[in-house]
């Protein structure tokens, strides 16, 4: 070891559908010790859910797997490792394609795989609701008995202790369920510097280490609007890299030779990004405070952050709960100039009073015009979209029966050649009534939550 | 002097639930003071007024120039559950961006704000 010890960890996945070229890259285009994937938002966990119910052997990120073979190499014989909360509902399943993919590609033994399960409570709500957690949602108060019969997953969300227990453990690569996106940046550099439960500061500079490289290339120019067009090369976008040090100070910063732009305005909108309160950006390790983050440009493309507050941590963790809530439609037609708002908003009258004639009421009905007020409403001001050469009408309709929402789907084509003219853009046909599976934000006692680390090889 | 924000200010948002956040940034070290004073919760409050249902939260980090605005029922319930476009709030930034606050003339002029003009 040098006498300053730098560990580098690497954002290379901000979603389940991010770039498939992230990984590879971030592990091929200069030195890191670990890659950082985030696969999950908040609806994943009900998306996995429902998979592993038709296949028990589903309910994971499968592209993960894609991820692992595209940077077996560097995890294999470079010693780069691996932390990712690409398990789902179902962190064993993923577990065995990593090891069966690596074995096929003539690396058997040379994975360990740490597997993080506890998390997942599903089979545990009645007890637990038994034994007086009442789950509230956290942002209405009603009780979870409220949709009880209607709930398809439930994870608590678990900081970086299992994590960093399969580190000690010998893992090279980790995988967890129902992790928060924050504790896979902040393990790796917890168990590296061997900060402790109680380092509050150090703790909360590598929760907001992982913010800022949690959503991959947003960190490094991408759907950034600060001095948008002079932003190089996006096509070769470098992913976000930490380059943490034993204080709890990092520099941010991307790969050489590659494009898009770390700054301190780049670093800055994704510190902003689905901020709450910054005082109190609460994890399951510590309660992170926004606003003693110091940042400040350290070169080209090299953001040093310092100066990191932290507080205890509190004795409740998060838990993302997906209940079945009804079902949804939305579709769209598409009508040309002259005139084209003027006609969209005709179409959307006569559409309406069809559905008034069906009698069908919905529980909410939205029409935009795309063009015109779909993005901003009426702050885009009286005039807007009057002159558009073209204008999107879009409708939603959401209601818990399935066969109302069925039938609206049938009333939108039928205008193109019953409805105002010049009308196009229906090559889709039919909307799909899909199933809304909306979530529930609760709150648990730490105490109830045991997590379980296992290595595989 | 009339000022639009989005001549001295970015933005990101992004979404909990039903409620949309926007961080609000200065484009220059010397705006931030300004813009603390004068983009109020008020402010914000009245520019989204018939855009969201509820009510406004605001927060200052003068460490990043910037502030920070929940807006609440912003989303259609949010989430999954929203038949909006912008389901997940992502361009409520700019939404905020076109906001204009008034300045007075000797303070704005000092730190050579620019003056709102006619917008396309």
């Amino acid at each position: 070891m040098s006498a300053k010890k730098i560990v580098r960890v690497a954002g290379a996945q901000g979603f389940w559908g991010d770039w498939l070229e992230a990984p590879r890259r971030q592990a091929e285009g200069g030195p890191v010790d670990y890659l950082m994937l985030d696969y999950l938002a908040e609806v994943t966990m009900s998306i996995l859910q429902k998979q592993k119910e038709r296949d028990p052997n589903a309910g994971y990120a499968r592209d993960f797997v894609g991820a692992m073979e595209s940077v077996l190499g560097g995890v294999a014989d470079r010693g780069i490792k691996v932390i990712a909360n690409a398990g789902g509902v179902n962190p064993e399943a993923c577990a065995a394609a990593v090891l069966e993919m690596a074995k096929a590609r003539g690396a058997a033994g040379k994975l360990r795989v740490g597997v993080v399960t506890g998390d997942n409570l599903l089979p545990r709500i009645d007890e637990l609701l038994a034994a007086g957690h009442e789950l509230k949602n956290m942002d209405t108060g009603e009780p979870l008995s409220v949709v009880r019969d209607r709930v398809i997953a439930a994870n608590a969300y678990i900081g970086s202790v299992p994590i960093v227990e399969a580190l000690t453990k010998g893992a090279n690569v980790v995988i967890t369920g129902r992790s928060t996106d924050t504790a896979l940046t902040m393990a790796p550099l917890r168990y590296e510097f061997g900060w402790k439960a109680d380092d509050w500061n150090t703790l909360a500079a590598g929760i907001i280490a992982g913010h800022i490289i949690e959503c991959g290339a947003q960190a490094s120019g991408g759907n950034c609007l600060y001095e948008w067009r002079s932003i190089e090369n996006l096509a070769d976008v470098g992913y976000p890299i930490v380059e943490g040090n034993a204080d709890g100070s990092f520099v941010v910063t991307k790969h050489p030779n590659t494009g898009g732009r770390v700054s301190v305005q780049t670093v800055t909108e994704q510190l902003v990004y689905e901020m709450g309160d910054p005082h109190a950006y609460i994890t399951p390790d510590v309660v992170a405070d926004f606003t003693s983050i110091r940042l400040e440009a350290d070169g080209p493309n090299r953001v040093r952050v310092f100066g990191i507050r932290g507080k205890p941590a509190t004795d409740k963790l998060k838990v993302s709960i997906a209940y079945r809530s009804g079902y949804k439609a939305v579709g769209s037609l598409v009508y040309a100039w002259p005139d084209a708002l003027e006609k969209a908003q005709l179409a959307d009258r006569v559409l309406r009073e069809r559905l008034d004639r069906l009698g069908l009421k919905f529980e909410q009905v939205l029409s935009e015009f795309v063009g015109a007020n779909a993005t901003h409403g009426p702050l885009a001001g009286p005039d807007a979209g009057k002159h558009a050469p073209e204008v999107q009408y879009r409708i939603g309709v959401r209601d818990a029966d399935k066969k109302k929402v069925e039938r609206f789907s049938r009333e939108i084509v039928p205008l193109v050649l019953n409805g105002p003219p010049s009308v196009t853009g229906f090559a889709g046909g039919r909307p799909k009534t899909e199933e809304i599976v909306a979530y529930w934000p609760a709150l648990i006692d730490k105490t109830v939550v045991q997590t379980k680390v296992t290595v595989l090889q | 002097m009339k000022v639009r924000l989005l001549d001295i200010a970015h933005a990101r948002s992004g979404d909990k639930g039903d409620t949309a956040n926007v961080g609000l940034i200065a484009l220059k070290p010397e705006w931030y003071a300004p813009i603390a004073k004068y983009v109020t919760r008020d402010a914000v409050a009245a520019h989204f007024k018939g855009v969201i249902t509820g009510g406004v939260d605001r927060y200052e980090l003068p460490n990043l120039l910037a502030l920070n605005f929940l807006l609440h029922g912003a989303l259609d319930g949010g989430g999954t559950l929203s038949l909006k476009t912008d389901a997940q709030g992502k361009v409520f930034s700019t939404a905020l961006l076109r906001l204009v606050v008034d300045i007075p003339d000797a303070e704005a002029k000092a730190l050579a704000m620019p003056p709102a003009t006619e917008m396309q």
